[in-house]
């Protein structure tokens, strides 16, 4: 039997799709604890990015803090985390929201300082109060590149939420890291075929949900964003 | 009163006892991750050159490549080298591969960027001083697209640093093999000490690129 044959067999198995160490099981693990993470960096990371950007203010902090998250390896923070909190959900939630927060607040900062100068000064000549002009003019002008930083982050924290399996973790990282440890390679090379697949589905889902939320006036324009969003990986 | 009956040992998250007589085995683990870092890089590098140059030139190829290298790079880096392990075996081979393929990425993207900022105006008079394609990318292109390659080549080094830690899950050297020790073994000292090193050669990396980058373009230092 072939390789890849072996491969299909494993996700033939029924047994492979049941209990506690069953796909949707892992699945659901590994949605769930990326979620939690990307919604507690964005809660941190957006509102100061947003400020910041929006008094263009410490520019170079919240540019500089995607270096220095590309700096720090992911895993290390994971097995840091662990030692500091043991074991369990905690330190894994706690390293990936540090590592979601970098993309999202430089993003959205680079976001709010572009918004254009004379569209800020007309916001204010037509009356706009400071926070209905951050609201009504700002941020929805900042969509694409605020979308972007959340794709990034969010990518980058289902990516790493597969290293978990390392400290102990749930997810679709035990297929992976159980299986080397077993030297089962057809559930390692499953495993990573899940993992691969649910990545790029967080970025064609995110980028479908960009698409849906960016203005129509701004995707008229089709403005390059690719260019300037921040390129982040971090596992 | 008595003294509780536990064992108080407290692991400190440095043992400089234990660090003062295994520094080579840093130094092995900092050399390797240097090496991989280095031909990942490269490797990138050399790819990237002709790709992005043929994105920029011929319009159909732009899409294909930049959507092939934004999957790869989607695709996270234990998936990657796992979905390589049947063909490669976990080798370094194997790692580089997937190091390479994200770092084309980065660089693919900066390049373009480079070369589609470089002004009509420009090369407008490249033609008329009568430089032929080949002649005007090389003398005229490429060094105005420089500083953008510069800086694709800066978060692929430092990238790339951070995610060689990972290949220590399949087995291949750099400072990840004494991340892992620290927490197979449950000692802090190894997995500490790697992480600060990975930083550091990060942070040194990238300021040896940035002056590296003085010298080649000095005409955007007054910028």
């Amino acid at each position: 039997m072939s390789f890849l044959s072996k491969v299909i067999a494993w996700f033939s198995d029924p047994s492979n799709w049941h209990g506690s160490d069953g796909i949707p099981t892992r699945l659901i693990e590994h949605i769930q604890i990326s979620a939690e993470a990307v919604v507690i960096g964005a809660l941190i990371a957006l509102p100061i990015g947003i400020t910041l950007g929006h008094y263009r203010r410490f520019g170079n902090l919240a540019i500089n803090l995607s270096n220095v998250g590309r700096a720090v390896p992911s895993f290390a923070i994971l097995v840091v985390a662990f030692q500091v909190f043991g074991l369990g959900n905690l330190p894994i939630i706690v390293a990936l929201a540090a590592l979601a927060v970098p993309p999202m607040l430089t993003n959205s900062y680079v976001a709010l300082s572009e918004v254009d100068a004379d569209i800020r000064e007309a916001a204010r000549g037509m009356g706009y109060r400071e926070l209905a002009q951050l609201f009504r003019v700002e941020i929805p002008l900042a969509v694409p590149l605020l979308m972007a930083g959340i794709r990034t982050s969010a990518v980058q924290v289902v990516a790493t939420a597969t290293l978990a399996a390392e400290i102990a973790g749930g997810g679709l990282g035990r297929y992976i890291i159980d299986g080397y440890a077993q030297q089962i390679y057809t559930q390692v090379f499953a495993g990573a075929v899940l993992v691969a697949l649910l990545a790029l589905a967080t970025e064609v889902s995110l980028s479908g949900l960009e698409r849906v939320l960016v203005p129509r006036g701004l995707r008229l324009l089709r403005a390059p964003v690719v260019q300037r969003a921040t390129t982040f990986k971090t596992a | 009163m008595t003294a509780p009956v536990f064992l108080d040992v407290v692991d400190p998250w440095i043992n400089w006892d234990w660090l003062s007589t295994h520094m080579p085995l840093f130094l092995t683990a900092l050399q390797d991750h240097v090496t991989l870092t280095l031909i990942a890089v490269a490797g990138g590098l050399v790819i990237s050159i002709p790709l992005g140059i043929g994105a920029h030139r011929w319009g159909v190829l732009r899409n294909p490549i930049l959507t092939v290298s934004g999957i790869l790079y989607t695709i996270p880096s234990l998936a990657l080298f796992s979905l390589l392990v049947p063909y490669t075996g976990l080798s370094g081979l194997t790692a580089e591969i997937g190091l390479i393929s994200y770092t084309v990425l980065i660089l693919v993207r900066n390049i373009l960027v480079g070369l589609e900022a470089v002004p009509r105006d420009v090369l407008d008079a490249a033609d008329g001083m009568g430089y032929r394609p080949m002649r005007r990318l090389i003398a005229v292109e490429l060094p105005l697209a420089l500083p953008a390659i510069f800086a694709g080549l800066r978060i692929a080094t430092v990238t790339t640093i951070g995610l060689v830690t990972v290949a220590a899950l399949i087995g291949v050297g750099g400072l990840g093999q004494l991340i892992l020790r620290g927490l197979v073994d449950n000692f802090h000292t190894p997995l500490v000490v790697a992480t600060v090193l990975s930083i550091a050669l990060a942070f040194v990396a990238d300021l040896g690129l940035a002056g590296a980058q003085r010298l080649a373009v000095p005409w955007t230092r007054s910028a």
